[in-house]
């Protein structure tokens, strides 16, 4: 393996210095000449139909310079789709919808209609006079109820696809698609098990908790050409999709990332760009729209709510003979829920030769969910991971060891057909075996240890990068990839080493889609993992147009030219040399031209991402309150690019796993999110928090450069069932339900489960 | 958020006057951490907020013949307050707990009162160490006990025109303790499910209790005493099983509603659970085992 000195390192993020300096430019930060203030008009109904909207009133109010709903969007034909990533598309009517409804409100706070004015004020006041006519409908919230034939639609005219036949059902449902894997014999299995275990876990919508709420702006140009500048975490895939809502051309658009503020998967949809642009038409004036925190709450797109029952068999050795699962995965009001996500995630780390698993994506009247780091893949391993430490329990087999006879390897299926690659779940799981967090006593009433182990499949799709060397030797790194999670930071690393220069000699720059080589969506732990085969591709094209000058000048052939530290040398003579100083310069000189490397990558193989938590908690047997003791992360990060960074982004998972976990949920009444706050919406603080310890597995992935897997997913999948194996080992209670708030805990402990399912068998105790 | 008026005025009288003579709603502003949210998100809409910063005495902050605290005056500046320390500790314990610092730093002890949120955590712990408040009005000043001034959540007895000018305590009385606790999922930012402040004078033995004060939060539209569990305490020794008798007494004077933040069920278990352990606190003080 190559030496590398930047690689490896813990470099401090390029754009720490903007950002703690307040000085990084964000989407709400966007003041031009002229510009009017968006506010959009939601629906105080979880379910209604829509029979007129009268905007007469808004509209004559002074200041008010524009008011649409949605006759004033571009018409759509039903199942218009557009591209997201990869294969993946999605159902650009239902974001139509999302952006504004035109003939039923389908979630409470579905925006219905959109005010352009002077202030920000005055458009505030303005929403508030569109007068909109609602005749309101029996409302569906929960899954399981959605699912009965007599439930109220949510769609009239939707019918439940058949995946495996592509067939529709006959009568209408909220079931927009069911799905099974099969492998083996599951009869057998269980026939052949010497226990086996049955539950049933709910977990509860919730938010990404991003802390920038959406923002975006949009400007006609004097030539006609639309610039929006936006929030969203994929610049190109916002272009994509307004090419289909608005029917744009792509060369008519120009679309600007902004600094990003946090997006975990909430801000890959154009839901509120289409609206500046249709005002701004409107106007011809500049239109900025900046959604509010409770907007943000209630309306952008939680993560998806799941129920899944889960029934294993083992044998006495330990052994998993089947498995079957049911995941019923809640959409919210449109299609499009993770259940397929969640079906791999929770099986992936198991050989599973009897297997059995259905997936049901399910439409209520909540809002429309969106993706949230490791989509669907939190509450699979919730049920998954929690249920195999009862059946570890019922034949009395350590949870590590249980794991370990049943781990999956290289060459093993996965669940929904792909084989696996290199991966490194066995080296990780035999580092727990001696760590002292699995191995030092725990001692003290009230107090437990679990362990849930976690899967994700890492992204791919297609990135690019483009490296131009500067006249003073140093390089600069083009890309069109938005940054969450330090991406211009570990790139800028690998072009340094490759090229050998010092890291501050490079600088990077995130384009929008005028100027910057085309990139999908920043997610899916795909930008670090695609971009290092795209950086390093750019870097070698750098360097073989730098060896092919330096052969020139020095009178050799490229093969016999040499580079090191910046010095271009002949094989046979080291002192016929040129450096990399005087190329560089002559670069921008006449007769020579600039030096631009390109790299593009679009069809990586996954680098699967194992992980595993083990915590140590506390309960107070008076409140039901749980104390986090310690917590380790393990994964299989392939290669730590930059080790705090991954670290960072462990902890930053684990830590949204345990507010998952412990506190946060959207309670709803009827229809209606009752705690549309971060008062009452409760994401952990800081003080609710241990240290997060991470121990990191070097297994390299099969492919890219430098063997790195994406690692931003995965921590966010385990702490559920480590917490709920934990508690139940402090307490002798076992909880089916997320979030393990101290109400629950209270009511569990005492026999009283919400689905009265407490569970009085106590082995397997720490 | 509407338009409104702003004034500032320097003394008393300017503020009691503009708060008289507004024709529509009219609030006045201390820290404005619940009355500027409650304005953002259309709750209130008054037509004129009246600052009170600027009023003298209203920034009063003495310790002599018991505590004087000006309604204006910060949890920050209060639980900073060496005198709170020592001699309040359980009034420096709810001062410190609202909110976060930053909150801390704006909040006042006087808009704690005047909110009149059930949950108010610095109040429970006055109203245990037998808080006075003084209120200034269009008819020159009035002195009340600080339990008789809540009428229902967001309400109080405050006429047109009135303002908390003063939160007043009495010197703690010899072998006396207090203290406070609320129950939160989380460590802090959080709202309490359910609070207790309880105050325990004991003999000179310190063996038997002589006057208890046990005051609920954010389990009534008010914040209430527990009477009946005072009642209870007063004459016997308190041990273990006392003060949990109390916690069940306590409970008896609830009357919590189910909201986002718990159950009427699980309230009541809290104050249980928070009285019996604020009592066990208060005790200790009282004692002289702990600071």
């Amino acid at each position: 393996m190559a030496e590398y000195n930047v690689i490896g390192t813990s470099l401090a993020k390029v754009d720490a210095p903007e950002r703690v300096t307040g000085k990084a430019t964000y989407g709400a930060d966007l003041d031009l000449p002229g510009m009017l203030w968006a506010k959009l008009v939601r629906s105080p109904h979880a379910h209604a139909r829509i029979k007129q909207i009268d905007t007469s009133r808004a509209k004559a109010l002074p200041g008010v310079k524009a008011v649409i709903t949605a006759h004033d969007l571009p018409s759509l034909p039903k199942g218009a789709t557009a591209p997201l990533v990869g294969e993946v598309s999605i159902d650009m009517s239902a974001i139509r919808e999302i952006v504004m409804a035109s003939d039923k409100a389908r979630y409470h706070g579905q925006v219905v209609a959109a005010v352009a004015a002077t202030d920000p004020f005055i458009a505030e006041e303005a929403a508030g006079l569109v007068d909109v006519d609602y005749e309101p409908l029996p409302v569906v919230e929960d899954v399981l109820q959605a699912m009965q034939p007599d439930a109220p639609l949510v769609h009239e005219d939707l019918h439940t696809l058949e995946e495996a036949t592509q067939e529709k059902s006959d009568q209408p449902s909220n079931i927009a698609t069911h799905m099974v894997y099969a492998r083996g014999d599951v009869e057998a299995g269980f026939a052949a098990a010497d226990a086996v275990v049955e539950k049933t876990y709910t977990t509860q919508m919730v938010h990404q908790g991003y802390l920038e709420p959406q923002a975006c702006a949009a400007r006609v140009e004097p030539n006609g050409r639309v610039t929006l500048w936006t929030s969203a975490q994929g610049h190109f895939t916002i272009r994509t999709q307004l090419v289909t809502l608005l029917g744009l051309p792509a060369s008519q658009l120009k679309v600007v990332p902004m600094e990003i503020g946090g997006g975990f998967g909430g801000k890959a949809l154009a839901l509120f760009e289409p609206t500046a642009i249709v005002l701004a038409q409107k106007t011809s004036r500049p239109v900025k729209l900046v959604v509010s925190r409770e907007e943000v709450l209630r309306a952008t797109g939680p993560g998806a709510p799941a129920v899944i029952t889960v029934k294993a068999g083992a044998t006495q050795a330990g052994k998993i003979t089947a498995l079957t699962t049911t995941m019923r995965y809640d959409a919210g009001a449109f299609p499009g829920s993770p259940v397929a996500r969640g079906l791999l995630v929770g099986l992936a780390p198991y050989k599973l030769d009897n297997m059995l698993a259905e997936g049901f994506d399910v439409l209520t009247n909540k809002p429309r969910v969106q993706a949230y780091r490791a989509p669907g893949g939190t509450p699979a391993a919730f049920a998954v991971e929690a249920l195999m430490d009862a059946l570890a329990a019922e034949i009395d087999v350590d949870p590590l060891a249980f794991r370990q006879k049943n781990a999956a390897e290289e060459g093993d299926t996965l669940p929904l057909g792909m084989p696996l690659n290199r991966i490194g779940l066995t080296q990780m799981l035999k580092q727990i075996e001696t760590h002292p967090c699995w191995t030092s006593p725990l001692e003290g009433p009230q107090r437990g240890r679990g362990l849930a182990l976690g899967y994700w499949i890492g992204g791919s799709f297609t990135s690019s990068a483009e490296v131009k060397i500067n006249p003073d030797a140093t390089a600069s790194i083009f890309v069109g990839t938005v940054d969450l999670t330090g991406t211009r930071t570990t790139i800028s690393q690998m072009v340094a080493d490759e090229l050998q220069l010092d890291p501050q000699d490079i600088t990077i720059t995130v384009g929008d889609t005028d100027s910057a080589p085309f990139a999908d969506l920043s997610g899916g732990s795909r930008i670090t993992y695609t971009m290092s085969a795209a950086a390093h591709q750019a870097s070698q094209d750098v360097l073989t147009q730098l060896k092919e000058r330096a052969a020139e000048k020095l009178k050799v052939s490229i093969a016999e030219v040499e580079y090191q530290a910046k010095r271009f040398w002949a094989k046979n003579d080291t002192r016929n040399e040129v450096s990399l100083a005087e190329l560089a310069r002559e670069s921008v000189a006449w007769g020579s031209g600039p030096i631009i490397g390109k790299g593009s990558t679009t069809r990586m193989q996954p680098a699967h991402a194992y992980a595993a938590h083990v915590a140590d908690v506390e309960v107070d047997p008076d409140t039901g309150k749980v104390t986090i003791l310690r917590y380790t992360c393990f994964q299989d990060v392939g290669k730590a690019i930059n080790p705090t960074q991954v670290e960072g982004q462990i902890q930053g998972g684990a830590v949204q796993g345990i507010g998952w976990a412990l506190n946060e949920e959207y309670i709803f009444d009827n229809g209606e999110l009752k705690n549309a706050s971060l008062l009452d919406y409760r994401c952990p603080v800081a003080l609710d928090l241990p240290m997060i310890e991470t121990v990191l597995t070097e297994v390299p992935a099969s492919e890219g450069p430098y063997g790195l897997r994406g690692v931003g997913e995965v921590p966010i999948v385990p702490p559920g069932a480590a917490l709920a194996n934990a508690i139940y080992r402090a307490t002798g209670a076992r909880l089916y339900e997320l979030p393990m708030n101290p109400e629950r805990i209270f009511w569990a402990t005492r026999g009283n489960g919400a689905n009265g399912s407490h569970e009085t068998n106590g082995s397997g105790g720490a | 958020m509407d338009a409104f008026e702003y004034a500032a005025p320097q003394n008393l009288q300017d503020a009691v006057a503009l708060l008289a003579e507004a024709s529509g709603e009219a609030r006045p502003l201390a820290g404005g951490t619940d009355l500027i949210a409650q304005m953002k998100e259309n709750r209130r809409s008054p037509s004129l907020v009246v600052d009170v910063k600027k009023i003298p005495e209203l920034n009063v902050l003495s310790y002599a013949a018991g505590l004087r605290i000006g309604a204006a005056v910060s949890c920050t500046q209060i639980a900073g307050f060496a005198p709170v320390r020592v001699h309040y500790p359980a009034l420096a314990e709810a001062c410190a707990l609202i909110g976060s610092y930053q909150i801390q730093n704006r909040a006042a002890l006087g808009g704690n009162f005047c909110n009149a949120a059930p949950s108010a955590d610095a109040v429970p712990p006055a109203i245990a160490y037998g808080a006075m408040l003084v209120i200034a009005g269009p008819n020159g000043q009035r002195e009340m006990p600080a339990e008789d001034f809540f009428v229902g959540p967001g309400q109080t007895v405050l006429e047109k025109g009135e303002v908390l000018v003063e939160i007043g305590l009495p010197p703690p009385p010899p072998h006396s303790g207090a203290a406070y606790l609320r129950f939160i999922p989380r460590e802090e930012m959080d709202i309490a499910v359910a609070g207790v402040g309880a105050f325990v004078r004991l003999s000179p033995d310190a063996h038997t209790c002589e006057q208890a004060r046990i005051v609920l939060a954010a389990v009534a539209p008010t914040p209430v005493r527990a009477k009946e569990a005072e009642a209870f305490l007063t004459g016997r020794a308190l041990d273990e099983t006392t003060l949990a008798q109390a916690g069940e007494l306590a409970s008896q004077a609830a009357s919590p509603i189910s909201d986002v933040r718990g159950s009427a069920a699980y309230r009541l278990e809290l104050v249980k659970v928070l009285t019996r352990r604020t009592l066990g606190t208060a005790l200790e003080r009282a004692r002289g085992e702990a600071a």
